[in-house]
């Protein structure tokens, strides 16, 4: 059965983590996304053998994380950007360790204390290793509260099947929002983890670590967590893509600054300027395939990010220098309008018609 | 009657200082296959199988018999 | 016929230890072994491991292992407990890690009453590198760090991890023992073996702090590094059960 219910982007994915099987929540309140602590308060306790702890700190938060994921059980935890920065230590361990389980980031205006207005100022962090040594990690941009409900149960599903960790990276507009979501019956599938810890019963014992002080042996591991993440690019690429054969440029955008990209697109299409969008939706792997063919036939790339520009070094990198890529952005918790946007796409497409001439 | 893996034993001394009839010594020729100088006994019939020296052992080298 | 009085816990690999000639932590990782063995928890228990030099404990012990972060060890075994809270979880954790990186943890899992045993050895020093002072290091003594003897106007005082525990209602055994002679062996195994009763009762969380030698990083031998602990190291963390549930 299906059910349509209006709720908030941060509910959303505490309904969506419940139905996918979350069996423990372990978190440190952090605007803004402290409703995620209270719906899961409320909720967890109510479902048999599942528990939700108020951890003392964000790194208590993710290495009980690190333990519950260890015994095999879905497990999740969230915070906001300065609080994620607290994680960091916690995700690389896990990333070693090959446990898998979902972080939330909505994340919000910094650096330091920064602001607790909607910001993008995390792709790096999120996207290349926040945490030490060679990994890399899931991360999942919703735009909407409906993707913040379906992207839940990709993202433990995703975490299971690679034994990694996955980030669902939304920001302090999308867990805020309001609107409606259709609750579909998503199958969770069951994956077998004869690599848990649970009382050595019948087999040897079995030992869940990311240390390896032999320098081959940890080669050797490293190896293999990267022939992973090769699987993973390979097989786990998202992103939507709003082009045709007659599309001169465009848009790069995630998340909620893909939203009001739209909004600013549609309008300049009334105009009669050909223009189209690539949202990624999976941040890491970056959607590069999305770019090969379009770098060829287009004029123009303009990325646009609530930051002062992170995801547009791997546009770059996608696009290869065969078309120009440019930027815009807005930073400390400032959301542009869509006419404000819509007057910059203008700009910059001037420009380029300008150095053309 | 104690019976000592001295593969395991790295010459600490800490079972002679709780061996309570002092029949436990350092070795001053024997060594095990990793280099250590390793504890002897120097009069097994002493042996009063207390199991002090088993109980200090850092490395669970000695164990320990009593005969019925 | 032979009786065997005293033999090497069945839950112990065969594996030889990488420890120092005459480190605690033999004999502490043996009793250890001996509760779980006493009471047939081997198939049930599930350990956390630290950073430290008892960081590869896990080889020596043949039950399930997890491998936490410094100091994160009680976080990581909150984790577990309250997913499996049938299993039987306990974190070996050294001064270094317990008392200085992992001070918020220790507390808040202790505040929390959480059904887990902790084991914290004591030895005044951080050993795995190469011994700096540690939060337990004693006045006076002389580490890497306090090369000129540890200075309370500099470096303040050392933490008496017990005491500062027993104020929390969350704690159900709380007790402080040492490993410096037979004896005292003895009464630390019993210690040891009472706080996994105490998790196996669900009554909460236990402690054992055991006073452990480092002969190596404090610059003696073994002999004399026991004759120190007793004088000096007891005389400042007095051996003692603070709490016992029962």
């Amino acid at each position: 059965m299906m059910e349509k219910v209006l709720m908030k982007g941060t509910e959303a994915i505490g309904v969506g983590a419940i139905r996918s099987g979350c069996k423990i929540y372990c978190g440190y309140p952090i605007t803004p996304q402290s409703e995620l602590l209270a719906y899961l308060a409320k909720e967890l306790p109510q479902i048999e053998g599942a528990s939700f702890i108020q951890s003392e700190s964000e790194i208590a938060a993710i290495n009980m994380i690190y333990g519950a994921a260890g015994t095999g059980a879905r497990a999740m935890t969230s915070s906001s950007s300065p609080g994620i920065s607290l994680k960091q230590e916690g995700i690389s361990y896990i990333a070693g360790a090959e446990l898998p389980c979902v972080i939330i980031n909505a994340s919000r205006g910094g650096p330091g204390l920064g602001s607790i207005q909607p910001a993008q100022s995390d792709y790096f962090q999120a996207t290349k290793g926040g945490g030490h040594g060679d990994y890399r990690m899931i991360v999942l941009a919703p735009k909407s509260v409906q993707e913040m409900y379906d992207y839940t149960f990709v993202a433990f599903d995703l975490a299971d099947k690679y034994r990694t960790p996955v980030m669902l990276m939304c920001d302090g507009a999308l867990s805020q929002l309001m609107e409606p979501v259709v609750l579909s019956d998503t199958k969770v599938v069951q994956y077998e983890k004869n690599w848990a810890t649970t009382g050595a019963k019948g087999r040897k014992p079995v030992l869940v670590s990311s240390l390896r002080i032999e320098p081959a042996e940890l080669e050797e591991h490293v190896d293999h967590l990267f022939e992973k993440y090769a699987e993973i690019m390979k097989n786990e690429v998202r992103y939507e893509s709003v082009c045709n054969e007659k599309t001169e440029y465009v848009v790069v955008a995630y998340g909620i600054m893909a939203r009001i990209a739209q909004t600013a697109i549609s309008k300049l299409r009334q105009e009669g300027i050909e223009i189209g969008l690539i949202r990624p939706i999976t941040l890491w792997p970056f959607p590069q395939q999305a770019f090969a063919e379009l770098s060829d036939k287009v004029k123009l790339f303009i990325t646009l990010e609530l930051n002062k520009g992170q995801m547009v070094e791997d546009v770059r990198l996608a696009v290869n220098g065969k078309k120009e890529v440019t930027f815009y952005g807005r930073c400390g918790g400032m959301l542009p309008t869509p006419d404000e946007i819509a007057e910059v796409i203008k700009s910059k497409i001037s420009g380029v018609k300008k150095c053309n001439k | 009657m104690i019976e000592l893996d001295i593969e395991r034993c790295k010459g600490c001394e800490l079972c002679t200082t709780a061996c309570p009839v002092n029949i436990l010594v350092l070795s001053a020729e024997k060594v095990n296959s990793k280099g250590n100088a390793v504890i002897e006994m120097s009069d097994p019939s002493k042996c009063i199988a207390c199991a002090r020296c088993a109980q200090v052992c850092s490395d669970t080298a000695i164990t320990v018999y009593r005969n019925k | 016929m032979q009786q065997v009085i005293f033999k090497r816990p069945e839950s112990f690999t065969d594996a030889f230890t990488h420890y120092c000639p005459g480190c605690g932590h033999g004999i502490i990782h043996r009793l250890v072994a001996n509760a779980i063995d006493d009471l047939q928890l081997r198939e049930k228990v599930i350990g956390v491991g630290p950073v430290g030099c008892s960081a590869m404990i896990y080889d020596y012990l043949d039950v399930d292992f997890q491998q936490a972060a410094h100091g994160r060890a009680p976080a990581v075994a909150t984790g577990i407990k309250r997913v499996l809270p049938d299993n039987i979880v306990f974190t070996y954790q050294g001064d270094g890690d317990l008392a200085a990186i992992g001070t918020s943890e220790i507390i808040h899992a202790a505040a929390r009453g959480e059904n887990i045993t902790v084991i914290f050895v004591n030895n005044a020093i951080f050993g795995m590198t190469g011994g700096q002072m540690a939060p337990t290091t004693l006045i006076g003594q002389k580490t890497q760090t306090s090369p000129y003897g540890r200075d309370t106007t500099k470096q303040g005082y050392p933490l008496r991890v017990s005491e500062l525990l027993n104020t929390l209602e969350g704690v159900s055994y709380l007790a402080r023992v040492s490993v410096h002679d037979a004896k005292n062996v003895l009464i630390a195994k019993k210690a040891i073996k009472r706080a996994f009763e105490t998790q196996i009762a669900k009554k909460g969380f236990s402690l054992v702090e055991v006073l452990s030698i480092c002969p190596t990083n404090w610059g003696m031998k073994p002999k004399a590094a026991i004759e120190w602990l007793e004088k000096e190291m007891v005389s400042y963390y007095p051996l003692q059960v603070f709490k016992d549930w029962r």
